[in-house]
């Protein structure tokens, strides 16, 4: 598929991985931030073309994984009540609160939806003027321009009956808050690309100088990755600490100034506690003033209420990248997508869902299908340096970076 | 009061805490689908040829074997881009006989009409199963209908059973697969899966992406006439090619090492998915096999595949291995190796 087979191609993602290879001389520990790079880097098997030495931990860039369990039991509360069309995006409905699930508030009559947009929700609020329709706002900054542009319109339209219960997060509190953490093994980051097609990454700037840690802003296909790697494990080797960007097919320095000019008019920045990780000041986003009346918490009057997590659930951890998912005694036993403890094993973005979709047990020597049938055949890891060119990216693991595989993909 | 151990042996298998009621998850190809066929339904009505867990049984009367099967139907919308509920309906089952190799012979038909169908689409249906059935030479031989009152159903819902005769001695059945077999599968992948999303969610794309419903029983005469030895054949429907081939790798004790690169996916199917963070490994279709052969006979099951138009796209995607029973692999486009797991219900689409 064109420009998406691009960033699939074994021989390139072979010759990245030699180049890595090449330039690593010490253990280095990196985090990608965005759940979606994890379940990339899991699913194509990316971190076992990297040399041992280098570590990939996963970081807490799941929507799903970080909405706190208090936030989870009020939208079953409120979904459970009559008259109210209760929308999410799909991979919300699976995600267990305390007692339930959204997808089993529907099956006992709940009106639960699917939608695609928080549009489609404003849209049925329109339509259902008798109901109240309130949309899970949830996300990092890449999902608040649309939700942001939901509460406008509805504001526009005058609408009476359509809210948000909100949960969004915010990503550079979240990377300060685990650099400044004592446990903080992270040397370098690969900045989750879509946020940054929205927010642009000067506010990464202070955060790469003040901790002295590269950020590398990084895409979501396997070369993207491979290229952010290799950009941040060479800022470490010559001891820089800069701000790069790898995904330059779409992400720009200032990012989308009318989507964050939305946000600031219908958000603000807020106190936001995480699944795992606790309160964290500044990280949030809140519906702000002249648009809090479209806060689904304030509209249905719910109380605060603290729940206790389940403690067998390491997920705080997994989520701060001091314990990947199968260093939990739970893994595969008594947490499964089935029964899942915590989030990270429901959200298709959750690391311990990864792992346990794609690396539940360990696997034997790759195979490989030729015109005879399957024999067997591993990464090859030569020292030669790579020079092949195709069509779409050249590496060269002299010295240059990989700037590969340039193109528009948005 | 329960006093008997008879009573005591009818307590739901399926822990009530876990699941107090029925999830749409619970239909969707998956693991809580199968859980439920496993614990709850088949247990109940244990038999050697229920067990043989094929898409139809196949009864033998007098040295004559029959294969014997039935599928419902419940789609919305009723008609949609390469079909409608009545073809569904048709080569459903008629495909669900091919899959034992079995020549479909006749079928039974099931129809819950609800209230206020316009009578013109119900027509509409109706001709539609005829064409279908006289495409592939079944007869609907006997059939009922209800109706049920307005918002009880979904508009139509269809059954259909089907009788089919096997004109040879092979065991086409997961038990039959062996180590060193090929797979080989008949087309693209994930069509009939995002066709009726992209109708039902309204997401429009530049081409129409056209579901692949198709009756398979040509295609599978195709590989009896050339002396393929199969092993198994499996329909891809809910839950798509993985579901199918962890089903069958289960079944049949063995273990399946596929290859991704090889995978026939059209852009169109590929950039949805991309788009809904869905993997089209478990999209569904509803007019693709996989096939387990004797690997000397690849070849000319290619070509003799290849020379039908719907199998104009057939590739071998990977094979059984040496491994542990039950686990299918794959290897990545970059190279690398992973688990090809069942979902535990339907694919979910993800938030960004």
């Amino acid at each position: 598929m064109k420009f998406i087979d691009e960033y699939r191609d074994a021989e390139p993602a072979q010759q990245y991985a030699r180049a890595i290879d090449q330039i690593t001389t010490r253990p280095w520990s990196l985090m990608e931030i965005c759940g979606g790079q994890t379940h990339a880097i899991v699913k194509f098997g990316i971190d076992e073309l990297l040399p041992q030495t280098l570590t990939l931990v996963h970081g807490p860039g799941c929507p799903v994984c970080v909405t706190p369990v208090e936030l989870i039991d009020k939208a079953i509360e409120i979904a459970a009540r009559p008259n109210v069309i209760f929308c999410s995006f799909g991979d919300m409905l699976r995600v267990p609160g305390t007692q339930t699930d959204l997808l089993s508030v529907k099956a006992q009559g709940g009106d639960v939806r699917m939608v695609y947009s928080p549009l489609d929700a404003v849209k049925l609020a329109q339509e259902n003027s008798t109901k109240q329709v309130v949309f899970f706002a949830v996300g990092f900054e890449t999902t608040a321009p649309a939700n942001a542009m939901a509460v406008y319109q509805a504001h526009q339209r005058g609408l009476h009956n359509f809210s948000l219960l909100v949960s969004h997060v915010l990503v550079p509190p979240a990377m300060e808050a685990l650099l400044s953490s004592s446990e903080n093994r992270v040397q370098g980051f690969l900045a989750a690309g879509h946020v940054c097609t929205v927010m642009g990454y000067t506010e990464y700037y202070p955060l790469a100088a003040k901790y002295q840690v590269p950020i590398v802003v990084t895409g979501f296909e396997p070369l993207d990755i491979l290229q952010g790697v290799y950009m941040c494990v060479k800022q470490l080797e010559e001891g820089r600490a800069e701000v790069e960007n790898q995904y330059t097919r779409s992400v720009r320095r200032e990012g989308n100034p009318h989507a964050q000019q939305l946000i600031r008019e219908v958000f603000q920045i807020v106190p936001r506690k995480w699944r795992g990780l606790g309160e964290i000041p500044h990280s949030g986003l809140g519906l702000s003033e002249p648009y809090a009346e479209f806060d689904a918490e304030q509209r249905f009057g719910l109380a605060e209420q603290h729940v206790e997590e389940s403690s067998e659930c390491i997920s705080g951890l997994v989520l701060q990248g001091i314990k990947k998912p199968h260093d939990c005694p739970a893994f595969g036993i008594r947490c499964t997508p089935e029964r899942p403890l915590g989030a990270p094993m429901v959200s298709s973005e959750g690391a311990c869902a990864a792992y346990y979709r794609y690396r539940r047990i360990q696997l034997p020597e790759v195979a490989s299908l030729t015109e005879s049938g399957f024999t067997q055949q591993h990464p090859e890891r030569s020292a030669a340096a790579p020079s092949t060119t195709t069509s779409t990216s050249s590496v060269s693991a002299q010295d240059a970076p990989p700037r590969a595989v340039e193109g528009r993909f948005m | 009061m329960l006093t008997t151990p008879d009573e005591l042996t009818l307590t739901c298998p399926i822990p009530i805490n876990d699941y107090p009621a029925v999830l749409l998850a619970h239909g969707g190809g998956g693991k809580l689908m199968h859980q439920l066929i496993e614990k709850m339904i088949a247990p109940a009505f244990a038999n050697p040829l229920l067990d043989a867990r094929h898409d139809s049984a196949v009864l033998s009367f007098n040295g004559t074997r029959l294969a014997f099967t039935t599928d419902s139907f419940v789609v919305r919308p009723l008609f949609f881009p390469g079909g409608d509920i009545g073809q569904l309906a048709v080569n459903g089952t008629v495909n669900d006989l091919a899959m034992s190799g079995a020549r479909p012979l006749y079928l039974s038909a099931g129809l819950i009409i609800e209230e206020g169908l316009p009578m013109e689409t119900l027509w509409r249906v109706v001709q539609s199963m005829q064409q279908a059935a006289q495409a592939v030479g079944v007869q609907f031989v006997t059939g009922d209908t209800k109706v049920v009152d307005k918002g009880k159903g979904d508009g139509l819902f269809i059954n259909t059973s089907g009788i089919g005769l096997l004109e040879h001695d092979w065991v086409i059945a997961p038990r039959s697969v062996q180590r060193g077999d090929a797979v080989l599968l008949s087309g693209d992948l994930g069509r009939h899966g995002i066709a009726i999303m992209a109708v039902r969610e309204g997401l429009a794309f530049e081409s129409e992406i056209q579901s692949d419903c198709a009756p398979l029983w040509e295609l599978v005469q195709h590989l009896l006439n050339a002396g393929i030895r199969i092993h198994c054949l499996r329909d891809l429907t809910r839950g798509g090619l993985a579901s199918a081939l962890v089903e069958i790798a289960e079944a049949a004790g063995i273990s399946l090492a596929l290859d991704e690169e090889r995978l026939p996916i059209r852009e169109e199917v590929q950039g949805a998915c991309e788009m809904l963070g869905l993997d089209p490994l478990y999209v569904a279709n509803e007019g693709r096999f996989v096939a387990f052969i004797e690997a000397a006979d690849v070849e000319r099951a290619l070509s003799s595949l290849h020379s039908h138009p719907l199998g104009v796209e057939a590739v071998q995607i990977g094979r059984v291995i040496d491994g542990q029973p039950g686990l299918v692999t794959l290897k990545s486009r970059i190279g690398a190796k992973r688990i090809v797991d069942m979902l535990s219900g339907e694919q979910l689409p993800r938030i960004c």
